[in-house]
């Protein structure tokens, strides 16, 4: 038996080819290190393990990390200074927050339904970890590449909003019903433009595989231009509608309806305390990151670097580095906005982002026809695709927006 | 039962009961411990789904007895009780107070004074419209950006008040015959810096929301309060002009000096929740040009009237109702004065008490999420619609 960790000193640092550089080929070098002696079954078996231990460790710190992040960038644009206390500059507080839910007392009220009050938050965190599995997050680092990743994306990320319903209607508690009454009309309403906004890309890349779909989007036109899909018309329309509809799927403001604190207190968290709400919140944080992640990967080139010559920098760095920015946005976008009505939730959905992504499906359907278009034929092809995206949205961003407008005050 | 339900007064008609086809109502005790009630407020909810069929606003949490402690002190002892009404606006309770009793006793006040009390009320009315529209605006989901930005205007104008008071927010400051102390020339720099940084202030914190696509679709033609419903509830103040009624005491009763000052009155002309918030905006615009004014023109001259008597106050056998135009409509004080030293009667006229008895007909056929900014467009102080 060979000991394939041996031939890790030997490697170049900057290879010829990308993918053979030592930073590139450090995950699976170490993997190997660790189970290459094992016998076959059991190294499948260690490195699934691996890749979950993996996993989880690296999200559950970005996790920590994020809330921290979080809440000293809400206090920057709120100007106040943030958590400050703990350690320098605050960067503790995860861990003084961790110890807190922790030791905090375990509240469950007497009438509620005790198995489900207790499974909502496990779920909701599985679920949301195995959403995490298979996006690929650099050259050699994906946990599971799946046949048909991106449909189990989406089936495993539906099921958490289960959960959240789970958790309003086993706490019996009339706020929590009509959050988990809430989030059902939010998941329905939102599946539907989220998967139909993915459906151009899994028609562009011809795949349903997360690893293909980067692949696609692996190279550059005219060796400077990266031919990612949000570089299209199209592409660009599906991200925005993806994106869009992802603040819902994650529940965050301004569609952050079934735990609106204003109106329902804590919605469907309000008869949770201690860990299991620490294990939502947790849950929470791992959906916005698989959301970002897979935004990343369907339209900004997954771990794809944006010019030739950056190729030397490590893919999985790419990847953080596009991941990060969505992020930041999803804080800043709840620092800003107001939340939406239930009603005026679901009409966005239905009459505005449903009918703009259908029309996108044409717009892609007419992309991937006219490759063959070259020349002067170039320019009327992105014309037209343009038209096809900017019309709609203005034409029915005028109808949502109809009689909302500034007004003007007269004086007595 | 009659199959076709009367409609409400604010025109909106609601299913009454529960039956198989539609389902149960909902009860939802919103408050006295809810995030958005602003205090210890309750609103019991009947919903169908999310739509409001029924509301009662239950208050009295906060009750201490303020209108029989006002007949157990004397005139003076009143004075620092007013200023627990309406916490956010102590400045202009004290006036409201003072102007009833100097009616009572015929008692003069020195021009300085005047301007002193009008500068202070329309500081009060600025930090009252900052907090509510940072406060309506966390209400309606802004996450606290707005309302932390109100608070850093706010803190300007309470440090003010500091300076001169003595404190921030119970600042027991006019007397009877005039103002307890003088205004420095320091103190008055620093308020016209306030008042100038002000403009800019308004400005880029309309720029944040206002425009905002979101907030005009919360707000426009939410919570809409007709304006024979705003007259026949007595309903005063800002929301009563967010109606389209042109009713300011300020122009009308023209107490204090307020004929001497050029502003204008913003009118609304649909009564909805929008209406309410831009009218308050517009208002501290007009707020700003009358502080401008007040600090330009402030006489000089004494701040009391030396003929004014503090200690053994003793108004002859009468009566007298005071008022002005708070920040949240018209504060008024009713005292009946037997000749001794503490009044017969005294009675509060608390702006939103009256303004929130009309909150069921503005939140009827709305959702629970509209109820909430409903309640926080009405503009209310616990400490003042309890007493």
């Amino acid at each position: 038996m060979t000991w394939p960790g041996l031939s890790l000193f030997s490697l170049p640092l900057a290879a010829a080819n990308p993918a053979d550089s030592f930073l590139e080929r450090a995950p699976l070098l170490l993997r190997d290190l660790l189970t290459g002696a094992l016998p076959d079954p059991w190294r499948w078996l260690a490195n699934s393990l691996i890749a979950i231990v993996a996993t989880v460790v690296v999200f559950a710190s970005l996790f920590a990390v994020m809330t921290l992040a979080e809440r000293k960038v809400l206090g920057r644009m709120q100007n106040r200074p943030g958590p400050n206390r703990t350690g320098p500059f605050g960067v503790l507080q995860p861990l003084a927050d961790g110890i807190k839910m922790l030791t905090k007392e375990d509240i469950v009220p007497r009438s509620a339904d005790q198995v489900l009050h207790l499974l909502a938050p496990i779920t909701l965190l599985a679920f949301s970890i195995l959403t995490l599995a298979v996006i690929p997050y650099g050259r050699n680092l994906v946990g599971l590449d799946l046949d048909a990743s991106v449909l189990y994306f989406f089936a495993a990320g539906a099921a958490t909003e289960l959960s959240v319903f789970m958790a309003g209607w086993a706490s019996r508690n009339k706020y929590a019903l009509l959050a988990a009454m809430r989030a059902l009309a939010q998941l329905i309403s939102y599946e539907l433009p989220l998967l139909l906004a993915v459906v151009p890309v899994v028609m562009l890349a011809s795949s349903l595989r997360f690893t293909e779909i980067v692949a696609a989007q692996g190279s550059w036109a005219w060796g400077f231009f990266p031919q990612w899909f949000v570089f299209t018309p199209w592409g660009f329309a599906g991200f925005l509608l993806f994106f869009t509809a992802s603040f819902a799927e994650a529940n965050r403001a301004p569609f952050d309806l079934p735990e609106a604190e204003s109106e329902l207190i804590a919605g469907h968290l309000t008869e949770y305390s201690g860990f299991k709400y620490a294990l939502f919140f947790m849950a929470e944080y791992f959906g916005m990151f698989a959301l970002s992640g897979v935004a990343v990967t369907l339209f900004l080139g997954g771990w794809n670097a944006p010019l030739p010559f950056l190729t030397m920098v490590p893919s999985y760095v790419w990847f953080a580095l596009k991941l990060f920015p969505l992020l930041f946005f999803f804080i800043w976008v709840r620092a800003t906005f107001p939340r939406l009505r239930m009603d005026q939730l679901t009409r966005f959905a239905w009459k505005f982002l449903v009918p703009l992504a259908l029309i996108n499906l044409g717009t892609a359907a007419f992309w991937s026809l006219t490759t063959g278009w070259s020349g002067p034929l170039q320019l009327v092809r992105w014309a037209i695709a343009v038209t096809l995206v900017v019309g709609p949205f203005v034409v029915m961003g005028r109808r949502l927006s109809a009689g909302v407008r500034p007004r003007q005050y007269r004086y007595a | 039962m009659s199959l076709f339900p009367a409609p409400s007064p604010s025109g909106v008609s609601v299913r009454p009961v529960n039956d198989e086809f539609h389902g149960d109502l909902l009860e939802i005790s919103m408050g006295p411990h809810h995030p958005s009630t602003h205090g210890v407020f309750r609103m019991q909810v009947t919903l169908d789904g999310e739509t409001i069929v029924k509301l009662k606003p239950v208050f009295g949490y906060l009750h201490r007895n303020h209108e029989k402690l006002g007949e157990n002190t004397t005139y003076l002892a009143s004075m620092p009780y007013t200023d627990r009404l309406d916490y956010l606006n102590s400045m202009t309770n004290n006036w409201a107070y003072a102007i009833a009793v100097e009616k009572l006793a015929g008692q003069p006040v020195p021009e300085r004074a005047e301007y002193l009390r009008i500068i202070l009320a329309e500081l009060t009315r600025l930090l009252n419209h900052t907090c509510l529209a940072g406060f309506l605006l966390q209400d309606s989901g802004a996450m606290g950006t707005p309302l932390m930005y109100a608070f850093r205007e706010r803190e300007k104008i309470l440090e003010l008040f500091e300076a001169l008071s003595g404190s921030r927010m119970m600042c027991n400051f006019q007397r009877f015959g005039g103002c307890r102390v003088d205004a420095s020339p320091a103190w008055l720099a620093a308020a016209q810096g306030v008042v100038d940084a002000y403009g800019s202030f308004l400005d880029e914190f309309e720029a944040l929301l206002t425009g905002n696509e979101i907030l005009m679709a919360r707000t426009q033609g939410t919570g809409v309060l007709t304006p024979q419903l705003a007259i026949n509830a007595s309903v005063t103040g800002p929301l009563l002009r967010a109606t389209g009624v042109d009713y300011d005491i300020r122009k009308v009763d023209a107490y204090g000096l307020y004929s001497r000052f050029n502003f204008r009155v913003p009118l609304g002309a649909h009564g909805d929740t929008y209406d309410r918030y831009m009218i308050r905006i517009l208002e501290m615009r007009e707020s700003i040009k009358i502080l401008q004014q007040a600090l330009r023109e402030l006489p000089a001259g004494p701040v009391m009237d030396p003929k004014a008597k503090l200690r053994g106050f003793r108004p002859k056998a009468g009566e007298a109702y005071g008022r002005i135009e708070g920040p949240k409509g018209e504060i008024g004080f009713y005292l009946i004065s037997d000749g001794s030293p503490n009044p017969y009667r005294y009675r509060v006229r608390p702006p939103s008490f009256v303004n929130l008895t009309i909150l069921e007909d503005m939140c009827l056929g709305q959702t629970i999420a509209d109820a909430v900014i409903i309640l926080g467009s009405v503009d209310i102080v616990l400490g003042e619609v309890d007493r």
